[in-house]
């Protein structure tokens, strides 16, 4: 090795783009291959500055667009080595084509995507219009609430994505300016301790191992297409395990404990709402808030969003008689993912909850605890008298006429 | 030249040359008669090096790379039609990064990086991955396969189709005479880049173009091949007449044979004794066959012309050696 180790206070002030850096840099990446956009930015400048001060003794390279980044990565990556880059919003757009050639051709990766709109109008504030965009991409999709958890989930990225039994990619995201340019207190591990945890980069199929030529990126017709997409999708099902063991490592060694779906307050929650982001933690100071009015509310979230908790998330809305389901990303002709995927996990349970499904936030728009407060005061009334008190999805948020869809009541239990 | 060359593997003839231990195997799915094949051997058995090769999607790459078979003893990777550079640069530079680290050991001899690309992949929907390349400076060799159409998908046209060529989305018609616009001037553009090595070849010009892959190989940095690959299938000329017809393209000069190197100095490596008509190049391809309607005669004069005025530039530009 020939770089230095930096110093590192017990507590650093850090946003979550420098938070991204920091794993990079303690991970020992081999290449980092990016391109620049807001808000994301940052993530790779730090890292470069980095790179210009002697404590990365691996290669930047800064290439023409985020598709040739992603592109890059994948080649580094066959190649024989550890990789990563960031991106947000259009450029995640602009690769999305290389997202599903990573994730089929097993190609480990790690991803910071920090979450913004997708134009038009353009809009460079957070949503998770991006994040959902890759859905269906194959990669293990990650979510961190602030910087410190930021900072935790890209260093365990690297473990889960190369692990032998995965060998998928990984996006790390994190809220667009609300996480990525607010700076927090992040406790970050020693750079030998956190190098270490994520360990040794593990050669599979290297095309620099001449021992042993290996052809990658094949064509299947018909005749083996399925096979190997469903081998795909049975390998980013089986991380589930190796996710949870990463969880339990890295409690060990930090006393930071994640689950595949978090929660606060659900013990004796009558009514929910489910989301991702920063919202998680408005949605706390709201729960305890509406406390002093007699109601009892709770919030969930999907730490990990793909693979998709399904049954953890069934499980710990069992006790609710009413949620919210909000997605942050425009629904385009349909109800939101966060609905979706919730009415999905209850419909076989015991527990059919009333779901709504709120539309909010977009391109950035605030979600304050004042409003997350009446949201909970409307799901209070759902489940006291037992319907909706509305449409299924409702704007929230949005100035304007009211605006909301899809009506059941003809059809309602 | 010759001191660059000599580190390199030595080709006494055509019939050495030809039985070289293969790293592009002999089964592929490449129409009989493609010279995609022909250019791949001679590129690959010019070094005796280790490999790694990317291919573009396109012709080349689903016919030798289909699951679960593959054509290639080296290392070979492809991803999509545009990336095929950039995912050499991604190779190229974790080489890099891996020798720095200590991980690949500094007595561990260079490979060799080597993309292969059609002219759809090339001069269209990959060429700013080419250009970030360049700029970039990765030590990797780019071979243009340019058969002037997009042979993989049926015959459309690209910016590499030659005027008056019909293709199956820039046809000949009674109200067309197919393609209406030049092929773009690759080789100038990739010297624009300062690239050290730019060349075009030609496969039946054998001995010229592997003196010009070795140099290519021996070039640090990025180099730049246009390799005219005669296709039997889009051309439609005869199955057993590639060499025939390259003959004819290289000397009507329609496809000079030259080098540019550092961007500025041009040579011309090529000379033909007999120069012949480019009348005679266009008439044995079928897809220019309508130009030899009266009302289209024109077309060729006019093409005539052109070549002309390019091989006097290139001679130009060789003697004033900037």
């Amino acid at each position: 090795m020939n770089k230095k180790i930096m110093e590192l206070k017990t507590v650093e002030v850090w946003d979550g783009n420098m938070a991204n850096s920091q794993a990079f840099r303690q991970a020992d990446v081999d290449v980092v291959a990016a391109y620049p956009i807001t808000p994301s930015t940052a993530t790779v400048e730090n890292y470069a500055m980095f790179h210009a001060n002697g404590y990365i003794d691996g290669e930047v390279m800064m290439t023409e667009s985020e598709h040739a980044a992603m592109s890059a990565c994948v080649g580094a990556g066959a190649a024989g080595g550890r990789v990563a880059t960031a991106t947000s919003s259009q450029g995640l757009a602009l690769m999305i084509e290389v997202l599903y050639q990573a994730s089929g051709m097993r190609i480990p990766v790690v991803l910071c995507l920090v979450n913004r709109a997708l134009a038009a109008p353009l809009n460079v504030n957070g949503d998770h219009s991006d994040l959902y965009l890759t859905r269906d991409s194959g990669w293990i999709s990650i979510d961190a609430f602030n910087p410190q958890e930021a900072y935790d989930m890209t260093l365990m990225s690297f473990k889960i994505s190369e692990h032998p039994a995965v060998r998928l990619p990984v996006i790390s995201n994190q809220d667009g300016f609300m996480t990525s340019h607010t700076a927090q207190n992040v406790t970050p591990l020693p750079d030998e301790v956190a190098c270490n945890f994520v360990g040794e980069y593990l050669q599979v199929n290297a095309l620099l191992n001449f021992d042993k030529p290996v052809t990658h990126g094949v064509q299947t017709e018909q005749d083996w297409h399925f096979e190997h997409k469903a081998k795909q999708h049975a390998a980013l099902m089986g991380s589930k395990k190796v996710i949870l063991e990463t969880f339990a490592q890295f409690k060990e060694l930090t006393g930071r404990e994640y689950k595949l779906v978090e929660t606060y307050n659900m013990e004796n929650a009558d009514i929910a709402i489910v989301c991702l982001g920063t919202t998680y933690e408005t949605a706390m100071v709201a729960i305890e808030e509406l406390k002093a009015e007699g109601i009892n509310a709770g919030v969930v979230a999907p730490r990990v969003f793909r693979p998709f908790p399904l049954e953890e998330m069934a499980e710990a809305l069992q006790g609710v008689k009413a949620i919210a389901c909000m997605d942050r990303s425009a629904p385009g002709g349909t109800v939101g993912t966060l609905f979706n995927e919730i009415s999905g996990a209850l419909i076989n349970t015991p527990n059919r909850p009333l779901v709504s499904n709120l539309i909010y936030g977009l391109g950035g728009r605030d979600m304050t605890v004042a409003v997350l407060k009446n949201i909970y005061r409307t799901l209070d009334k759902e489940a006291k008298e037992g319907k909706l008190a509305g449409k299924i999805q409702r704007f929230v948020g949005v100035r304007g006429p009211e605006l909301s869809f899809y009506d059941v009541q003809g059809v309602q239990k | 030249m010759s001191t660059l060359v000599n580190t390199q593997k030595e080709i006494k003839n055509l019939k050495s040359f030809s039985t070289a231990a293969e790293r592009f195997e002999g089964s592929h799915l490449l129409c009989p008669g493609c010279a995609h094949s022909i250019i791949v051997r001679e590129v690959l058995n010019a070094t005796n090096d280790n490999l790694v090769v990317s291919a573009s999607t396109g012709c080349l790459e689903v016919c030798t790379a289909i699951y679960p078979h593959t054509s290639w003893d080296c290392s070979w990777i492809h991803i999509g039609f545009e990336n095929s550079s950039t995912a050499m640069a991604g190779v190229e530079t974790m080489n890099k990064a891996l020798r720095n680290k200590g991980r690949i050991s500094a007595d561990t001899p260079q490979p060799k990086f080597v993309t292969f690309g059609g002219d759809g992949s090339t001069y269209d929907i990959g060429f700013q991955w080419i250009s970030g390349c360049f700029e970039r400076g990765h030590d990797f060799m780019y071979v243009c396969l340019d058969n002037e159409v997009y042979a993989n998908t049926g015959g459309q046209r690209s910016s590499s189709t030659p005027i008056g060529s019909s293709t199956t989305t820039a046809p000949a018609g009674t109200h067309s005479y197919g393609e209406k616009r030049q092929k773009k001037d690759i080789v100038s553009i990739m010297a624009a880049h300062g690239a050290p090595y730019v060349a075009q070849v030609a496969p039946n010009k054998w001995k010229d173009m592997v003196k010009k892959i070795q140099r290519g190989f021996d070039t640090p940095g990025p180099v730049f091949i246009n390799a005219m690959s005669a296709c039997t299938t889009e051309w439609k000329f005869a199955p057993n007449q590639t060499i025939e017809v390259s003959d004819l393209a290289v000397d009507s000069l329609v496809f000079p044979l030259y080098e540019i190197i550092d961007g500025r100095e041009l040579n011309i490596t090529y000379r033909p004794k007999n120069v012949i008509p480019v009348r005679d190049y266009l008439g044995a391809q079928p897809r220019f066959k309508h130009l030899f309607k009266p009302e289209y005669e024109y077309l060729i004069d006019e093409w005539q012309k052109r070549i002309d005025e390019r091989w006097a530039f290139l001679q130009k530009r060789e003697e004033i050696r900037m």
